[in-house]
């Protein structure tokens, strides 16, 4: 098993512990948690709240119970897997589905695997895609935020999804932009006012926990920034060649947990590559992948499924972008 | 009996032999079961028939013929007859505006023009949302989505078309292709009416 | 005698040909979404695997070693074909929801393995009883994973609902709960199999 663990030297005693990095990474998303608080109300303080207490109750269970090991509980790192599940959940979700949710994030997508550190694919996102899957009407109703327009709470189509059926119905971008479905701006796509999962509504306050991040240098920049260059370009040259069936970048970027992912999903230590160049290729790939299955497949998000895929591909990546070992002769 | 060598002559004898004796196997299963696989298939088709008119004794499946509609498609009709008196058609459908591929439905009508029954009879929507178009639209408890035995008129269709049918909850794409085909449907059943009273005057 | 009846149970716990050779994946992963279809193709199999591997073990001294694979491929595949017909003639149902599956057990790679590695070295009624050993091993793995699947997919067995199918879990239904509940079974023979040693 040693063979297998590849490390740069030197090797030096960092102040980071498992347990100060996923704090820091709750600290980043407060503000995108108060903001779904404040947009969703009750539901998404239920739906968190659950998330958060049924992976950490799973993760005890099994460990003590099936793998019989001294639980790590406190490491917060199942604090951090039920925070970035429920984020990516609908705030009117039922409260059995987000508890199979967890179930599947700690048990399939990571204990299964042997726990922290031995697991290839992001568990929280796997405990969304089988929700996704499994349950395809209560993860794709949306409540639109509490408005003092729609104080009601209602549903809807996410932006993405509206702009995928109006092509599909022989619309072209303009002809979608003027319909009566299609009432939000940049400007609410930035600030939250749109429909979606907890976390993927407000542009905002997600970069505000990636700034936070950088400058306490839990993450580096290489994999969100690649992820976002490559979608703009991509994207871009799409919208270029014929802006009536591909919608601009900027729509790209603010919508569909594109941020959520980059930053907070992507970046996951153990399950993206190691080295600034495997970093480069690994958000190159989600990148590309994501615009894909939004312009192309049949879901109209493709964040999630880009990030697991790529997530597959990082085994390979590490493989052939070793880091340079400390003092090699070539 | 000791073990053939692997001559030429050996090979091609053991090989020529085996398929020959397969082959003989293989024809007589197929005379054996030539008669009921035509039948089965005879038999899904009236079912299918079956399922979706009122009750008939005729053989709608030879009585079978082809109307054209506006854009061009020829859609299969099968007439049903109780005692030779003309009781509603069945019209195979289809629409190519299905999430994913085409869709064929089975559309009954009586001879007043309602919906007797349908049956989805091919699609490849997405499991869970657009594959719940055959419960979805004949629940006759929930008279918003119901097709069946509704008077047909310009709101045969979803609600975001300015119709008064509700669609599957997540899957708009699939609903409106379902109405689509109902609407083919209608448009030869409309047809068939059509030259049936010019026949009769 | 015990060697008869070894033949005969080999293929169901111990050398169980889904969960514990791993052999024939494409099917167990592909018909397995209810437990009828998975029942089905199971008994499919097993009716193919009892007639190839008596038909090569008849012919074994007759068949040159140089084209032996040739010659068992072209008798499964006549018997798999003898399987499709009598279904598409006797079980109308079962064959359309099993579709391209059917004449896909000639790929099987248990029925090649059987063959070669038993069949062609054994007498015909051991070969006989082997061949309806492995596929009574092959149907109950995927009668328990079509079960399973069912039963988490839709809430029900066998089309007995056991709860609303409401609250189903569609991923089972589809490929990739196929792999899931797989994997947990495997792991669950093998615990089985390590406690009793």
């Amino acid at each position: 098993m040693n063979k297998l663990i590849i490390s740069p030297s030197p090797h030096v005693h960092g102040k980071f512990s498992t347990k100060r990095l996923m704090r820091d990474v709750v600290i980043a998303l407060l503000p995108a948690l108060l903001v779904s608080f404040y947009f969703f109300g009750l539901g998404a303080v239920k739906v968190v709240g659950l998330s958060v207490i049924s992976c950490v109750a799973f993760e005890y269970l099994i460990q003590r119970f099936l793998l019989k090991t001294a639980p790590s509980t406190n490491d917060l790192s199942a604090v951090v897997t039920g925070l970035i599940l429920s984020l990516n959940l609908p705030s009117n979700l039922p409260w059995w589905i987000v508890i199979i949710g967890s179930l599947i994030a700690i048990g399939v997508g990571k204990m299964v695997f042997g726990g922290l550190g031995n697991n290839p694919f992001n568990p929280a996102l796997v405990g969304r895609v089988f929700l996704l899957i499994a349950r395809p009407v209560e993860m794709t109703t949306w409540p639109l935020p509490l408005t003092l327009v729609t104080p009601d709470a209602t549903t809807g189509a996410t932006p993405l999804a509206i702009v995928k059926e109006g092509l599909k119905n022989g619309l072209t971008i303009d002809q979608i932009k003027e319909s009566s479905d299609y009432t939000f701006s940049y400007l609410d796509t930035l600030f939250g006012q749109i429909g979606g999962s907890l976390g993927e509504v407000s542009a905002v306050a997600l970069l505000l926990g990636f700034a936070y991040l950088l400058v306490r240098k839990v993450i580096t920049w290489h994999i969100p920034v690649s992820i976002f260059a490559t979608v703009i370009v991509f994207s871009g040259i799409l919208h270029f060649a014929s802006p009536d069936r591909f919608i601009d970048p900027v729509f790209h970027l603010l919508t569909g947990g594109m941020i959520l992912g980059a930053v907070y999903m992507a970046t996951d230590y153990v399950t993206s590559p190691m080295t600034p160049k495997g970093m480069a290729v690994y958000g190159v790939g989600i990148g590309l992948l994501t615009i894909l299955i939004r312009t192309f497949g049949s879901y109209p998000e493709g964040m999630s499924f880009a990030i697991l895929f790529m997530n597959a591909i990082v085994p390979l990546i590490n493989k052939y972008m070793k880091p340079k070992l400390f003092g090699e002769v070539k | 009996m000791e073990k053939l060598t692997s001559s030429l002559k050996n090979m091609l004898l053991s090989l020529a032999l085996i398929s020959t004796v397969v082959a003989g196997l293989l024809a007589f299963v197929y005379v054996l079961t030539k008669e009921p696989i035509e039948q089965a298939a005879k038999q899904k088709q009236e079912n299918a028939i079956r399922e979706v008119t009122p009750d008939f004794n005729n053989n709608p499946a030879e009585e079978q013929f082809e109307i054209e509609i506006s854009n061009g498609d020829k859609l299969a009709v099968f007439p049903a007859r109780q005692d030779g008196k003309p009781v509603g058609i069945a019209v195979e459908t289809n629409t190519q505006k299905g999430f994913s591929g085409e869709i064929k439905i089975m559309v009954g009508f009586d001879m007043n023009g309602m919906i007797k029954n349908y049956s989805v009879l091919k699609h490849a929507e997405t499991p869970g949302l657009g594959s719940k178009m055959q419960e979805w639209f004949s629940d006759e408890s929930k008279p918003n989505q119901n097709v069946i035995n509704r008077k047909w008129n310009a709101s045969m269709k979803v609600k975001k078309d300015g119709g008064e049918i509700d669609a599957i909850t997540a899957a708009t794409i699939s609903s409106r292709a379902f109405m689509d085909a109902l609407n083919r449907a209608y448009e030869v059943y409309l047809k068939v009416k059509e030259t049936n009273s010019e026949t009769a005057e | 005698m015990s060697k008869n009846l070894k033949a005969l149970t080999n293929g169901i716990l111990k050398e169980n040909p889904v969960f514990v050779l791993l052999l024939g994946m494409c099917p167990t992963l592909g018909t397995t979404s209810s437990a009828i279809n998975g029942f089905g193709m199971g008994i499919a199999t097993a009716f193919v695997l009892v007639c190839s591997n008596l038909g090569i073990s008849l012919l074994k001294n007759f068949i040159p070693d140089k084209v032996r694979i040739p010659a068992f491929i072209v008798i499964i595949a006549s018997f798999v074909t003898v399987v499709e017909m009598l279904m598409q003639a006797y079980t109308p149902p079962l064959y359309e929801s099993l579709g391209l599956f059917i004449p896909l057990i000639v790929v099987n790679c248990i029925l090649l393995a059987r063959a070669e590695s038993f069949a062609s070295k054994n007498s015909p009624f051991v070969s006989a009883l082997d061949g309806l050993g492995m596929g009574a091993g092959f149907t109950l793995a995927l009668t328990i994973l079509g079960s399973v699947r069912e039963f988490l997919g839709t809430g029900k067995i066998f089309d007995f609902t056991i709860y609303p199918e409401n609250y189903g879990l569609l991923t089972f239904v589809l490929a990739p709960g196929a792999f899931i509940v797989l994997g947990f079974l495997i792991v669950t023979v093998n615990r089985l199999k390590t406690a009793k040693n």
